[in-house]
């Protein structure tokens, strides 16, 4: 089967300008947020802009690690690899940012995860074509 | 709005965070906040290097609402003129402040021993520096620091470098390794309060009043800005495509301004650079233009075969000025190793370049010897210069303890004020094309080129009229206190019109219309004047060195009397706005 997936398309265009974070923060349209909070994906520097920037976020696992840490089934799998977030599940246990293995789920302030569910809105802001969201076999 | 300031007291290691609704509420943020904040705690007379001099930090209401608008103001005391220290950094500075919950900040005192501060949203910890203290690298530094602490991708690094630490008069401090509070002394103001660096790590949201007209107006800024040519410039080779027009209009300052054509420009073009050296580009935080154009340099280990090493080096048009035709440098080569040089120790490149060139004459006329400078300094020959710039660091001689102090006061010193070209005080920048650049930067607020860009008026009118120019230059300047207030990069002011401006406030709940920006901006010039003064700013002590008269512009030869009349006028317009 084919499911739409954010990718990346090429890593070493990536300028580090972190415009797809702050598109991930404004993605619901009930509640678009000003910031980074809610952010499901990180643009960071490769020790240093010297040495270029990518981003992190998360891979899509079929059989994903946060979801088995999870004790209140906050994370569910999503048909086709990544994670369904239901926040008024979660008790902000932190248990699925540690078991992520790539280090892709982030830390909001309230303590609950902040994690990429393959919606594609940050790739209509991508200015460099660095990611995209595309069809991809499963 | 935000208007959480977080004040920090380096003297006692204490610091407060207080609700300043009040300044905001009147003065938006960005430098109109900023100002109040200087005024409300620095002693103009104070020290710049000492105790009492303040630090204040403070970002804009759009950021980080909105892309383009990723500037930070920083305000201080310039230890370089003794008078108003202003300068704006990229870089993730200003989203870090932002998203730690921050409309500014302000630093106070003086550590006593070498620290560094992180800050982390409403938490700061001062760390012990002492190892770092003597790391002259800022590349290291930061690097350092960015593997010690938290908050990879969500924070700023703002560090010094032995520039600094020796108290040179305008070292900078640099951020995201490629971006720095580049004029008037920062990080020598850094370096005098035992302040290594600055980490601010931001994680932090807020919803907007408005939502769907937030995400509508959001959009179509990204769109001008991507669609329109509003920023094209910037996009392609970067601000070092003005070497060439600027090298054809005779308005390259070249050899410390005895020309203004350099038979080198070509080799040291924008263009050039594109095409030999440019290894990446990268951007702001939240800026999807990625103006900051890195050179990559492969240098081979001589005594090792097949042993290379290849460093990143950030070029601009201002670097390449300064460093490039003002020292007669025609090897690309060369004048990377010598942004590489400052960029490292936290040096100003304007400035050095600009000292660098005047002992480079002075040099040669006899003013000084090569007992002052230890190397025999040539226009064209980078290696010599190479050397003299850790000679700013390494002060091996009384000549260069004076050279870190600026060409002004070296002038005053040795002589060679002619020739001396600062105004102001401050080093030059890169535009000898007519009255409206010098002009423009003699009553410049913080003396940059970038206050009302007077080289764009002179590229624009023909005949000048003192006057006129004057209040052209004064306009100017009090519409980019509104886009200093925002904070806006300027590069994106065709991007922020007033229309835009006014309909970008609205989701966030801001009423606000073109009559009240302008009355702001012109609120904020003439506060920013009343500080100078008490600061003693003086129209009638500000001297223009003989140089500028004797090399051709744009515009000819300039006239002395003509500059006059032009300062006159404004002195009076000073007159008026500080009784």
């Amino acid at each position: 089967m084919t499911v739409k997936r954010l990718i990346i398309k090429d890593i070493e265009k990536c300028v580090g300008c972190s415009l797809c974070m702050y598109a991930c923060a404004r993605k619901f349209a009930k509640k678009p947020e000003i910031g980074i909070d809610s952010s499901g994906i990180l643009a960071v520097s490769l020790s240093g802009f010297e040495r270029g920037a990518t981003v992190i976020f998360c891979r899509a696992c079929t059989d994903p690690p946060c979801v088995q840490v999870c004790p209140t089934n906050a994370l569910k799998p999503k048909k086709g690899g990544g994670v369904v977030f239901v926040e008024d599940l979660c008790i902000a246990c932190g248990n699925c940012m540690e078991a992520c293995t790539i280090g892709a789920i982030f830390t909001r302030q309230d303590g609950k995860p902040a994690v990429c569910i393959h919606c594609g809105y940050c790739a209509n802001y991508c200015p460099h074509d660095v990611l995209s969201f595309q069809e991809v076999e499963v | 709005m935000r208007s959480n300031v977080l004040y920090i007291d380096l003297s006692k290691y204490k610091y407060e965070i207080i609700n300043r609704k009040d300044l905001f509420d009147e003065w938006i943020g960005g430098i109109g906040v900023g100002i109040q904040l200087l005024k409300e705690e620095l002693n103009p007379k104070a020290d710049p290097l000492g105790d009492e001099n303040v630090i204040v930090f403070a970002v804009g209401p759009f950021t980080p609402a909105y892309p383009l608008a990723s500037k930070t103001v920083a305000l201080f005391k310039s230890p370089l003129t003794g008078n108003l220290g202003e300068s704006h950094a990229g870089g993730r500075t200003a989203t870090s402040i932002a998203n730690a919950g921050y409309g500014a900040m302000v630093i106070k005192g003086k550590s006593k021993k070498p620290v560094y501060i992180v800050i982390e949203n409403d938490k700061v910890h001062f760390r012990d520096a002492r190892v770092l203290w003597g790391i002259e690298d800022s590349l290291i530094v930061g690097r350092i620091i960015a593997e010690k602490e938290g908050g990879r991708g969500i924070r700023t690094v703002m560090r010094i470098g032995g520039g600094g630490e020796k108290l040179v008069r305008y070292a900078c401090v640099t951020t995201e390794t490629y971006r720095h509070f580049g004029r008037l002394g920062l990080g020598a103001v850094f370096g005098s309060k035992n302040l290594k660096a600055l980490v601010v790590i931001g994680r932090g949201g807020m919803q907007p009043k408005d939502k769907k007209g937030y995400r509508e107006v959001y959009d179509k800024i990204y769109k001008i800005t991507l669609e329109s040519d509003a920023m094209q410039k910037y996009h392609l080779i970067g601000t070092a495509v003005n070497i060439l027009p600027l090298n054809e209009l005779r308005s390259l300052p070249t050899k410390n301004l005895k020309s203004t054509r350099f038979e080198g420009a070509e080799e040291i073009s924008g263009e050039s650079f594109a095409i030999y050296n440019l290894g990446r580009r990268i951007a702001c935080n939240h800026c999807p233009i990625a103006c900051i154009h890195i050179a990559a340099l492969r240098e081979p280990y001589e005594q090792e075969k097949y042993f290379y090493k290849t460093i990143m080096i950030s070029y601009d048009y201002e670097l390449i000025y300064s460093l490039g035709s003002m020292l007669g440098i025609h090897s690309r080569e060369g004048l990377l190793k010598l942004i590489q040089k400052v960029e490292t120790y936290t040096l100003d490149a304007i400035s050095t370049g600009v000292c660098l060139a005047w002992a480079t004459e002075a040099l040669e006329k006899g003013l000084i010897s090569e007992d002052d400078t230890v190397v025999r300094l040539l226009f064209g020959d980078y290696d010599a210069y190479l050397k003299a710039i850790d000679y700013l660091i390494k002060q091996p001689t009384e000549f260069y303890k004076i050279l870190a102090q600026g060409v002004e006061k070296a002038s005053q010193v040795y002589g060679g004020a002619d020739f001396a070209l600062a105004l102001g005080s401050n080093e030059m920048a890169g535009y000898h094309t007519g009255y409206g650049a010098h002009i423009g930067n003699l009553i410049g607020l913080r003396h940059s080129h970038l206050d009302a860009a007077g080289y764009s008026i002179d590229q624009k009118v023909r005949e000048i009229k003192p006057k006129e120019l004057v209040d052209e230059l004064i306009k100017e300047e009090k519409w980019r206190q509104v886009l200093s207030t925002l904070v806006v990069c300027f590069f994106a002011r065709k991007v922020y019109t007033s229309e835009i401006i006014v309909e970008a406030f609205k989701p966030l709940g801001v009423e606000i219309d073109e009559d009240k920006l302008l009355k702001l901006g012109e609120r904020i010039y003439v506060e920013k004047l009343r500080l100078k003064r008490k600061m003693g700013f003086d129209v009638k002590s500000l001297r223009i060195p003989k140089r500028i008269f004797e090399t051709e512009t744009l515009h000819g030869k300039l006239n002395k009397e003509l500059m006059d009349e032009a300062l006159n006028y404004y002195a009076k317009i000073v007159d008026d706005m500080s009784s």
